[in-house]
């Protein structure tokens, strides 16, 4: 939940985090009653698994289980020859904590502080009912399962600084609404099925009136209200259905969509209902022979706009990004075993207006495409340090000359 | 092998800080490239308003800061890509007034059809019988330069009786202006009237009223200077600052000239001494000259825009039946030709020329040309084909 002015929040999770930097200095001087729960992050279940899937510092006798994760990166930059210069960005300070309420109650909350605390997000707080692996109920503030990304988004799991156009660019990530729904998974040998389906608040107007000027779908993140009430008394309708078989990877299916628009207010008709519906497909698989890790996500967007507002606004979106990562070392460096050196690369694709316009019946721009060539280091599978060099060009509605823009990015990444 | 490997690893860490060189990034495009970019010799100040103007004029309006309910777009930028001209995408229609006997659709939304509106509204729809010219906004670059042109120069380059018999009689265009502009210094009053000079009909005496009445007409923004908004014809509280009109207007009082490109070309050398040739200069004047302006940058310079900024006679091609202030419906102002050649990266790198975007090459847009310019297209017919391709090769270079 983006909260912005409420001051009380922010001192309450302030104040939490205090408490937890301040426990863990503790804990290092009585770390018996603690047991830190070292995993793979960068070897996920399903991507529906990723909130769980994280290293928490357990204590034996308590229920709780804390962590979290830093990004922080320098940037230098130009866009037509205009650079900023260098900058450093300390992006995101991510805790989040779990607890085993009871034997078949959980609840897992993930909190977010965004440029130096001047958002503060609850990314993730739900109560999991554990009925079987089959079925279980999740209410509270959840992450729509759309593409993978939104929720498996965790820095240290990736190579790149950026995170991917299609994934916080067309779609919304992080995007979490309050709602209710079942998830479960069913296993056979090598195979595992993974279904996920929610009822949430959703998006409103801002999605195609907005500053970006086109049909932007993170817009209505700004819109904290939404934990509150619903913009139009629409659910927003989230389903994701996940095919894993270990050997050769992950497939995943998923929609999104609903009323986004404010039709009626006191019984008086505003307008007519419109919808915005989201397909996206996710896939990650690890090129045994060569260890190649390969992951990438395509989304695409249908919004009902109305036909007098300008056409400046899209109906149709189509975005996709795909990692390729290749270790190309993996031994013992200044003690730390196992670790690995990268190389990666990205490509970015994003297209903001499908379709041509109607006067000229040419084809309308507003599309992007980038390709970011990595190096990362991790010392563990838990931190990783990334050197990016990303190209972009970006082109207007009118598909004038792109905008061309380059950027060094080096950052750090680290669960803790 | 050890040691050799954490070498390797801290050369990493090290390289990662030193990516602030300059490498692999984006070089600046040439500046007769580009239209956006402020006018040489401007003050630190002059710098931050420019700096402001720019992002307003960036800057996109949404429903709850008052695009709307009807409008043609929601950006300055929408109608002026790049600074440079528009395109039929953004493309606008007038309707309501055939005569100087003013508007007579004023009650039915004239001047200006808003064809778009904001969810939950219908758009304007033209009038029956209404007469309705279309346009496409006009490039804003240099306008500095035209504003600061005196009206004794004006006066000095219209021939309205044509008494030098070559048919050609470019006029002012005499017209009435709102309460909220500011007189130009040396302004010239003819029975109450001033000479504006902006807009295909010249009918904006200055960059504020233009600025205020496109915020109005074409985003439906009110203002301290247009407060009446174009649905309802109530007065609103402005929408938009006056600081921010003031910024805007300043940005595009300072934004540069275009400069031309290959002037050493022989063919574009020779392509201007025929612009001269066939009488095409007549109009369209290669040089003319600021008088005072508060911006020195800009106070007593030549410059190079290509126009007179005059009404003239087109003929009856492009009269569409529609006029705005004293002039006729076959009168249109004179447009510079300054930056033609880069028209193709505002306009998506295709040609919309004439005022309404209907030319879709710069030889389509001089056929196009009658009346006045009956003669110099003709001349133009008979050039042969080297020398036409020379002739726009020149063109294209402005």
């Amino acid at each position: 939940m983006k909260i912005y002015t409420s001051i009380y929040i922010k001192q309450i999770i302030l104040s939490l985090t205090f408490t937890l930097v301040t426990h863990s200095l503790w804990a290092q001087e009585v770390d018996s009653i603690k047991v830190r729960t070292a995993i793979d992050t960068t070897k996920t279940e399903l991507n529906m698994d990723a909130v769980y899937n994280r290293p928490f510092l357990n204590f034996k006798k308590l229920p709780v289980a804390l962590g979290g994760y830093l990004e922080a990166n320098s940037i230098y930059s130009s866009e037509d020859g205009v650079s900023e210069g260098l900058s450093f960005q300390a992006r995101r300070l991510t805790v989040f904590m779990s607890a085993s309420i009871s034997k078949r109650i959980k609840f897992l909350t993930e909190i977010e502080l965004e440029e130096g605390g001047k958002e503060i997000a609850i990314e993730f707080a739900a109560l999991d009912v554990i009925i079987a692996p089959e079925i279980n109920f999740r209410g509270g503030i959840i992450m729509n399962p759309i593409g993978a990304f939104n929720q498996n988004h965790d820095g240290p799991k990736w190579e790149f600084v950026e995170r991917p156009d299609v994934a916080v660019n067309l779609l919304p990530a992080t995007w979490s609404n309050p709602g209710f729904g079942i998830f479960g998974k069913m296993h056979q040998d090598n195979w595992t099925l993974g279904y996920e389906a929610y009822l949430t608040n959703g998006f409103d107007g801002s999605i195609i009136d907005n500053e970006e000027n086109k049909t932007f779908l993170p817009a209505a993140k700004a819109n904290g209200e939404r934990f509150e009430e619903s913009n139009n008394g629409q659910a927003l309708i989230t389903g994701k259905i996940a095919l894993k078989n270990r050997t050769i990877g992950e497939l995943g299916l998923s929609y999104m969509g609903g009323v986004y628009n404010k039709f009626e207010e006191d019984g008086l008709t505003l307008d007519k209902k419109r919808r915005v519906d989201v397909f996206a497909i996710d896939v990650n698989t690890t090129l045994k022979k060569f260890d190649t890790y390969i992951v990438g996500e395509a989304a695409f967007v249908k919004v009902d706009v109305p036909e007098t507002f300008t056409q400046q606004y899209g109906e149709k979106q189509f975005g996709a990004f795909i990692d390729i990562v290749q270790p190309i070392l993996k031994r013992n460096v200044l003690n730390w075993e196992n670790a690995t050196l990268n190389l990666a690369v990205r490509f970015d694709y994003v297209d903001w207006n499908i379709g041509s316009f109607n006067e000229t019946q040419t084809d309308i721009g507003e599309d992007l495409w980038a390709i970011t060539p990595a190096i990362s280091f991790r010392p563990t599978s838990q931190t990783v340090f990334r050197l990016n060099y990303r190209f972009q060009e970006q082109t207007d509605i009118l598909n004038n000359p792109a905008a061309k823009k380059a950027s060094w990015l080096f950052g750090l990444s680290t669960y803790f | 092998m050890k040691s050799i490997i954490n070498i390797c690893f801290l050369a990493f860490l090290i390289l990662g800080f030193l990516v602030s060189c300059e490498e692999g990034l984006i070089d600046a495009p040439q500046e007769n490239e580009i239209l956006d970019g402020p006018i040489e010799g401007l003050t630190t100040a002059q710098q931050i308003q420019f700096l402001n103007g720019d992002l307003a004029f960036s800057d996109v309006f949404t429903i709850d800061e008052g695009l709307g309910p009807i409008f043609i777009a929601n950006q300055c930028l929408s109608c002026h890509p790049g600074d440079g001209r528009g395109s039929p995408f953004v493309r606008f229609t007038r309707f309501g007034q055939s005569d100087s006997s003013g508007n007579q659709f004023l009650d039915l939304g004239g001047p200006q059809l808003q064809h778009k509106a904001i969810p939950g509204f219908q758009p304007e729809e033209l009038p029956d019988g209404a007469p309705f010219a279309d346009f496409i906004a006009p490039p804003v670059t240099g306008l500095g330069f035209l504003d600061a042109v005196s009206d004794a120069d004006l006066i000095a380059l219209s021939d309205p009786n044509d008494s030098n018999g070559d048919g050609i009689s470019g006029v002012p265009h005499w017209n009435s202006i709102p309460d909220y502009v500011s007189l130009r210094p040396n302004s010239v009053q003819q029975n109450g009237m001033y000479i504006s000079r902006f807009g295909k009909k010249a009918n904006s005496y200055d960059l504020l009223q233009q600025t205020a009445g496109a915020y109005n007409q074409d985003m439906g923004v009110t203002s301290l200077f247009e407060p009446h908004d174009p649905l309802t014809g109530l007065e609103e509280d402005p929408e938009v600052s006056t600081q921010v009109i003031n910024d805007v207007v300043a940005y595009l009082k300072t934004l540069k000239e275009p400069i031309p490109r290959d002037q050493n070309d022989p063919d574009v050398i020779v392509g201007k001494e025929l612009f001269t040739q066939i009488q095409c200069a007549v109009c369209h004047i290669p040089t003319l000259q600021t008088g005072f302006s508060p911006i020195e940058a800009i106070s007593f310079k030549e410059f190079h825009p290509y126009t007179d900024l005059l009404l003239h006679d087109m003929g009856a091609g492009l009269d569409d039946g529609y006029t705005e202030g004293y002039a006729e419906t076959y009168e249109w102002r004179t447009p510079p030709l300054w930056g033609l050649g880069l028209a193709r990266d505002a306009q998506g790198g295709q040609l919309f020329l004439m005022h309404d975007g209907r030319a879709t090459s710069i030889e389509e847009a001089i056929l196009l040309h009658g009346g006045e310019a009956e003669q110099s297209k003709n001349n133009f017919i008979q050039l042969s084909e080297l020398e036409k391709e020379q002739l726009l090769k020149f063109l294209e270079s402005l």
